[in-house]
């Protein structure tokens, strides 16, 4: 598995808060990578700085081997979506396919036109006036016809009504299916895209908690309910992640190497939502007493 | 051509859910053996998964020996799970929509048919009664 | 990417032609009518004709006269400000950066296309102004004294002022990153600079010369003379004969414009007491006789040292000028380029 993204000790700071700090991690090619944390937990600015619109202030990162931006190649094989889809909006719809061609050389302007035919733009029309919708999908037609190994994008759902989520999703992945395509989206929220990807990433308070591939993560982290004990332990070889209590039951967030096996804990997987919100609470340094009184709510 | 979808909800995992749908295609002979399943573009087209995902479902239904893939050419159905039975689902469908219509004419809200035929199926289940 | 900055600027080109159409048009229109009665005055006969011939000639079209010379000084900063200033920032402030930089073309690149394609337009449009006005005016301009009176707003220096103007937008805006701002920024600094180069620095480009003749009074006082009227006059400075400069002429201050009676002498005021006899009854009632006047001036043997430029060297002085600001364009590009690379966002 090679390579598309690595960070090393990646940190940036603006005046006097660092947006991002001591990021390392290590991103395969081939994968649909979710980054996910809370609004503000750096995720704009680990992507910024992964395409080369942002310099670190610490650390390095490299992709495909190479500095981000640094020629026309490398800018090349990386696509961008930003998260508020800006475009020209005096310019039309086929002036930005154009735009595409001219700057693009492995430019696919007959897919982009099909694209863009099937997504039943005018092409006579001023990006100005395009619905939220729309203007995703033209700046994902853009992103997609450039040819890139690597798509990034930035919150791209998150405005989008559920219609348009799911056009934007479909299209996405068939372009994966169909060019073995690398994409890196970010959501603050991961059940919007974790039925697309395949890889994991969890940043809060502008730190890596959690990356992996997520049939792992899926089978290495485990829910441990018990009878109420604030103090209770998990079983050996197993690390805590979050840990919540009610009334009458505390519930642990574990992840172990192997299988768990304890009569006193009644053992369940974890969905991938539940496994994030773990990690961000751990992330965030809140434990118990907020996710209690959330649980003791559900129940 | 079989349509999929993914239930977010129910937990299992999702090539598992493509797996059964399969299996249920297969089953109600809506797939007939030969019979060319979607390429992985097209299910992800319409599902919006990861195509990892649908490969993993087809691997998982090869390795039951359901299906074949033939590179270049697509992932076919090798065998029909239908039993001699299948002829009698015709005349069993529409009995149940008659069923069905009866109940709702007498005012059953979709809750209470369900209820009513999953308490009924699970007593005259052949595990129930002996 | 040079079919994008061209696309981008497509409307401000489109109304750059326009208005430099309707210039055109207006100028070509007028100019028959000045031309015949500029051949009233070339021909005429007799002093009063002649007179009257000129005053005709400048009464025509006069405020299209003083409007395409106010316009000619203001393109380079319309320039600086509709062109120069968003081009930089309206793509920081839209966000279409974003877009822009993750395409295939280096940061760079992209900056150098843009300031050539607009530059380039920007340097044709204020050339094609300035050759309108300076075609439109050639009749006028015979008619002044120094080809240096209109030099603001003709031939070449214009297009030097455009590309500066321009660089000078595009550096502010990358720097201000918001076009508002950007732009009434580039307005001010651009005339800040152009008055402070066109008041004080510009007659420093060459050494002048100078030009020494006697001091003389006359019944309208002291004569200012340039070697030539044509010739641009920097300043008269009055000297004595050791060398001695005593004063500016023209400065205000009353310096060498007349005389004062103090405690029984004449004097006469910035040099001293006359060396010559004044009757008394003069020194009383304060009526000193233009004989006097004259006699006392000459006693000092004033000196009088112009400097002075040339006329000749108009053409110099617009080719450096121009290629001075086509310099400092070239180093504001150069520096937003880096900016725009090393700085953002």
């Amino acid at each position: 598995m090679s390579t598309a993204v690595e960070a090393c000790g990646l940190g940036k700071r603006y005046r006097q808060r660092w947006a991002l700090s001591d990021c390392s991690l290590t991103v395969p090619t081939g994968h649909v990578i979710g980054l996910v944390g809370p609004n503000g937990a750096g995720k704009t600015t680990l992507l910024q700085l992964a395409v080369g619109l942002l310099a670190p202030s610490s650390g390095t990162i490299q992709v495909f081997g190479r500095p981000p931006a640094t020629d026309a190649e490398t800018l090349g094989r990386v696509g961008f979506v930003a998260q508020d889809t800006p475009n020209y909006s005096s310019l039309s719809v086929a002036d930005h396919l154009r735009l595409g061609a001219r700057l693009n050389p492995r430019w696919d302007g007959d897919a982009a036109r099909h694209r863009i035919e099937r997504l039943g733009l005018d092409p006579a029309q001023h990006a100005g006036k395009l619905s939220g919708g729309q203007r995703a999908q033209l700046a994902l037609t853009m992103a997609l016809a450039k040819r890139p190994d690597l798509l990034i994008l930035d919150e791209p759902v998150a405005s989008l009504d559920p219609l348009a989520r799911r056009e934007f999703l479909q299209v996405l992945m068939e372009d994966v299916a169909a060019h073995d395509l690398g994409v890196m989206l970010s959501s603050h929220l991961v059940a919007d895209i974790e039925r697309v990807c395949d890889y994991l990433i969890v940043l809060v308070d502008s730190r890596v908690q959690l990356s992996g591939d997520v049939d792992e993560l899926l089978a290495s982290h485990h829910r441990l309910i018990g009878p109420r004990d604030p103090e209770a332990q998990p079983p050996a070889c197993q690390e805590v992640i979050d840990a919540s209590h009610t009334e009458r039951q505390t519930t642990l967030i574990v992840r172990s190497d192997g299988p768990v096996v304890d009569p006193a804990w009644t053992i369940e997987p974890t969905s991938l939502e539940d496994l994030v919100l773990a990690y961000m609470a751990r992330g965030s340094g809140s434990h118990g007493s907020a996710r209690a009184s959330q649980a003791g709510a559900a129940t | 051509m079989i349509e999929f979808y993914l239930d977010t909800k129910s937990g299992v995992a999702p090539y598992l859910q493509l797996v059964q749908q399969v299996r249920r295609a297969l089953k109600l002979g809506l797939i007939g053996e030969g019979d060319r399943l979607p390429t992985i573009k097209e299910v992800v087209g319409t599902v919006a998964i990861n195509p990892n995902t649908v490969a993993k479902a087809y691997r998982e239904l090869e390795h039951e020996g359901l299906v074949a893939a033939r590179t270049g050419v697509g992932t076919f159905a090798v065998k029909s799970l239908s039993d001699p039975s299948l002829a009698e689902h015709g005349r069993l469908r529409v009995g149940l929509e008659s069923w069905l219509a009866e109940a709702r004419a007498a005012g059953l809200d979709e809750e209470s048919i369900e209820a009513l035929f999953r308490e009924r199926f699970r007593a005259s289940s052949p595990i129930e009664a002996s | 990417m040079t079919w994008l900055a061209w696309r981008q600027f497509r409307t401000q080109a489109v109304a750059a032609l326009v208005l430099l159409g309707a210039v055109a048009i207006t100028l070509a229109v007028t100019r028959p009518g000045l031309v015949s009665s500029f051949q009233n005055v070339l021909y005429c006969k007799g002093v009063l004709a002649c007179a009257s011939a000129r005053r005709g000639f400048f009464a025509r079209d006069s405020l299209l006269r003083h409007l395409a010379n106010a316009l000619a000084v203001a393109v380079p900063a319309l320039i600086g400000v509709f062109w120069g200033a968003p081009l930089i920032a309206r793509e920081l402030e839209t966000g279409s950066f974003r877009l822009a930089w993750t395409q295939s073309v280096t940061r760079s690149r992209w900056m150098l296309v843009k300031l050539g394609v607009v530059g380039t337009a920007s340097m044709l449009a204020a050339g094609l102004f300035s050759l309108a006005v300076t075609w439109w005016s050639s009749m006028y301009d015979q008619l002044q004294d120094s080809p240096f009176q209109q030099y603001d707003s003709r031939d070449i220096v214009l297009i030097g002022y455009a590309a500066f103007a321009f660089t000078l937008g595009v550096a502010l805006g990358a720097i201000l990153r918001r076009t508002l701002p950007a732009m009434a920024a580039t307005f001010l600094v651009f005339f800040a600079v152009h008055i402070t180069f066109s008041t004080w620095l510009r007659q420093r480009l060459l050494s002048p010369l100078h030009a020494t003749s006697p001091f003389q009074w006359t019944s309208m006082g002291y004569q200012l003379g340039p070697p030539n009227p044509a010739d641009w006059a920097l300043g008269t400075e009055v000297v004595t004969p050791t060398g001695h400069a005593l004063g500016q002429l023209g400065q205000g201050g009353s310096l060498f414009e007349g005389f004062q009676i103090h405690a029984g002498t004449l004097i006469f005021q910035g040099v001293g007491a006359c060396r010559v006899k004044v009757p008394a009854e003069s020194l009383r009632t304060g009526n000193i006789s233009q004989a006097v006047q004259q006699a006392c001036v000459a006693s000092f043997h004033l000196r009088q040292v112009t400097t002075y430029q040339p006329a000749s060297r108009y053409w110099t002085f617009q080719w450096i000028e121009m290629g001075l600001f086509i310099v400092l364009a070239l180093l504001l590009a150069a520096a937003s380029t880096w900016w725009v690379r090393r700085r953002l966002p």
